[in-house]
């Protein structure tokens, strides 16, 4: 017998490496452009919590 | 504005800190006892508690649950209060935490010391403690939501989002790989078999560092860097991108523990993928931190809090680049089963959270007891001694991972091996030595902080409730449009949701298809599940920790096959619960290990190692040979892994008891025609029958058929036969 070809004997499973890809990039591109977006003044005064 | 007068909740913290103080102690100590083990064997007294395999899972366990652990409940205490400007939500429920997981941790020392292991690291505790460990960590979780909703600061600050996302994915991770089932109060079969057993512990194992070692120290590292450089973090939006890339990233990575094993080939690729990009945010929180103290470098000559600070900072960066290259396969090929993967943990331990918990302590006590520490100098000395320590830990066994790998692999011009495996770990005991000397170097800086820190009490006066005032927060105003994550700031609950959405999605995407993969997994004809008596000798295997030092993972390279046999198949793991694959080679692989002695070399050599092969470092296991096998217990171990899916006939626990003394029997003759005396009721005998069944029963296959299916069938079909 032969271990090999584990996916391709899994019917639909290259739905899951879209998905994963598609999830991935999404994240990503809203992450980044929400955070460039960000109020500087707002970022300035958030980051010194700690110290007040 | 109305100014509210409130009390943060010092003792507490107090209380986390002495545990935090002594774990470390404890832990290391454990940690140095199990390394004189490597060069002196006798040093594990002949007793079981104290052999490797028991007193290893101890050390990794203290360091990681009850040093760490009480090192970031600390933190959390102290710092979640501060950024909220409220009060812990209930002191009640505060000790409750806190004894509880005082009383988790003396129940894994015992139970662990008398055995009771499900055999998967980091995570070896039995299904009570399991559960002991959900209860407190949901008290916690609680406490921790119950303060963040009732804080006066409207936004919240960084380091908390990474206590949310620590809780939350410890959570989720403890909960499904801990998924087993009972057999009696302390012993427990994983629900999970074989590849997917490996698979779901290596996805917790790798995320117990990332969310239990990494996320929460870097919330303390977001808290009392700045705190103790006396300036912001170098940049708030990097520190958004660092959260998020870290948790969105991690989650995907366990894979690459499973390199080159029987795991699928796409699950290693993708555990080497995202390994890879892990690079990104781990260096921009390093880099985030390193920053921070951007022309204030005069300050850390001075002040040893920041000195520890920016060697754990440096050695976080260094174990974040060193791990993504250990996960590209040709790299690991060299680094698995070494010696080189405990000297990355070390770098991430020592360096890491050991020096961020000092850094933090040195930082909290005098301020705590509203003194200064006791002596800079001491402290100093400390830091001198930790970080020489370090160096002295990890280079050798850089060096013995390297030297050994390339041994194993090494062959004459003949085409033979050319090192035996004994001889390519008699080579490195040298480097042993100088890495426990290296051990106690660092524990001794240790007892001198725990020294200084106990004088700097003395000298002070502990303020059990500091007084604090803010102005309570306001009924939202309708906000106009507003910039997102600032919103999220403001909604701890809906950040608890996302942050489980975002690691969910990584362990879903994984899991599953291995799982879907399992109706597919070419299991083999041949494959049969354990008799009684082998069932009792795996489950001695698992209790004696056998699986700290051999691995049973051939993995397909010409030196494994050359030196062990045919590499290791998906298929024949179907029936192992827990999988025992193993992550370090001390002693040789054993996947092939049956049928390759008498009977009577396995006896003698479980009784003297050396006497069989000279000059290994093998512990003795005397009591082996003197225990009663219990068989009282076989029954129910038939029926839970018939529970479980593994086909044994209907009705079989009831007869499963005279097969084992049936073929007890046998080997107790076998070992009397080579002049050993010895009852079949042993659990030796039951030991042996298991080591000479791994591996074997792939050889009796039937050859294939030329479309290569004939010889699989499916693990439904089979169990109909």
């Amino acid at each position: 017998m032969k271990f090999i070809h584990y996916l391709e004997k899994t019917s639909g499973v290259d739905i899951y490496g879209l998905v994963s890809l598609g999830i991935f990039v999404l994240f990503f591109a809203i992450m980044l452009t929400w955070v460039f977006r960000a109020d500087k003044k707002k970022m300035k005064e958030i980051s010194r919590i700690p110290l007040n | 504005m109305q100014v509210e007068k409130f009390y943060y909740d010092n003792k507490i913290v107090k209380a986390f800190s002495y545990a935090t103080v002594i774990f470390a102690v404890v832990g290391m100590l454990a940690g140095l006892w199990v390394a004189i083990q490597f060069y002196a064997p006798a040093a594990s007294l002949n007793l079981a508690a104290t052999t490797f395999g028991r007193l290893r899972p101890v050390h990794t366990n203290a360091i990681i649950f009850a040093f760490v652990g009480n090192c970031i409940f600390t933190g959390v205490y102290y710092s979640l209060q501060r950024l909220c400007k409220a009060r812990m939500f209930s002191d009640k429920l505060s000790w409750i935490h806190f004894w509880g997981w005082q009383a988790i941790i003396a129940a894994a020392a015992i139970t662990l010391l008398m055995g009771y292991t499900t055999g998967k690291e980091y995570a070896e505790l039995e299904w009570p403690i399991d559960i002991a460990i959900t209860l407190v960590w949901v008290v916690f979780g609680i406490n921790m939501f119950g303060t963040i909703l009732k804080r006066r600061e409207k936004h919240l600050y960084v380091a908390i989002w990474f206590y949310i996302a620590t809780w939350v994915t410890v959570a989720m991770l403890h909960i499904v790989n801990s998924l087993e089932i009972p057999v009696s109060i302390f012993k427990s079969y994983s629900w999970y078999a074989g590849v997917q057993d490996a698979l779901v512990q290596w996805w917790y194992g790798h995320n117990a560092v990332a969310f239990f070692l990494t996320t929460p120290i870097l919330g303390l590292m977001y808290y009392f860097l700045p705190k103790a450089a006396n300036r912001p973090v170098y940049s708030y939006r990097l520190s958004i991108i660092h959260f998020w890339a870290l948790i969105f990233i991690y989650i995907w990575a366990g894979p690459h523990h499973l390199l080159y094993t029987s795991l699928p080939d796409w699950a290693q690729s993708l555990g080497t993928v995202f390994s890879i990009m892990l690079i990104a945010p781990s260096w921009g929180g390093m880099l985030n931190g390193l920053f921070t103290l951007r022309g204030a470098w005069d300050k850390v000559r001075e002040d040893p809090v920041l000195k520890f600070m920016v060697v754990a900072v440096t050695c976080y960066g260094m174990a974040t680049f060193e791990g993504p290259l250990l996960s590209l396969k040709s790299v690991n090929a060299i680094s698995h089963f070494t010696d080189w993967t405990i000297a990355h943990v070390h770098i991430g331990g020592l360096g890491w959270n050991g020096f961020m918990a000092f850094a933090m302590l040195y930082y909290l006590i005098p301020r705590m007891w509203g003194t200064n520490l006791y002596s800079k100098k001491l402290a100093t000395n400390h830091f001198w001694m930790g970080t020489i320590g370090i160096i002295l830990y990890a280079v050798p066994l850089y060096w013995a991972g390297f030297t050994q790998s390339i041994m194993w692999k090494s062959f004459t011009p003949e085409g033979q091996l050319k090192f035996q495996f004994l001889e390519t770990v008699t080579n490195i005991i040298p480097m042993y030595i100088t890495r426990s000397v290296g051990g106690a170097l660092y524990l001794t800086g240790a007892l001198l902080m725990a020294y200084n820190l106990y004088k700097t009490i003395r000298q002070g006066k502990f303020i059990a409730n500091e007084e604090a005032e803010a102005a309570p927060l306001l009924k939202e105003i309708k906000p106009g449009k507003e910039y997102w994550h600032r919103i999220l700031e403001r909604k701890p609950v809906a950040m608890l949701v996302l942050s489980l959405i975002v690691v969910a999605i990584g362990g879903l995407l994984e899991l599953v298809p291995t799982f879907l993969v399992k109706s597919n997994i070419p299991t083999i004809a041949s494959v049969k599940p354990y008799t009684p008596l082998e069932l009792q000798g795996r489950d001695i295997y698992v209790r004696e920790g056998c699986y700290t030092c051999h691995s049973q993972m051939i993995r397909p390279f010409r030196d494994e096959v050359a030196r062990y046999g045919e590499y290791s198949k998906a298929g024949e793991f179907v029936y192992d619960h827990p999988f025992q694959w193993g992550s370090k080679r001390t002693g040789p692989d054993l996947a092939r290990e049956g049928g390759k002695y008498p009977d009577s070399w396995h006896y003698n050599h479980m009784y003297d190692p050396r006497s069989m092969s000279p000059g290994s470092i093998m512990p003795q296991y005397v009591w082996l040979l003197d225990n009663k096998l219990d068989t009282s217990s076989t029954a129910a171990k038939i029926r839970a892994m018939k529970t479980l899916g593994v086909p044994y006939p209907e009705g079989y626990d009831a007869i499963a008891n005279h097969d084992l003394m049936r073929q007890a029997d046998s080997i107790a003759g076998n070992l009397k025609k080579d002049k050993i005396e010895t009852a079949g009721n042993v659990e030796i005998v039951a030991l042996i029958a298991y080591l000479q069944r791994i591996g074997r029963d792939i050889k009796a296959e039937t050859p294939p058929t030329p479309k290569g299916e004939s010889g699989s069938v499916s693990l439904n079909q089979k169990s109909k036969q």
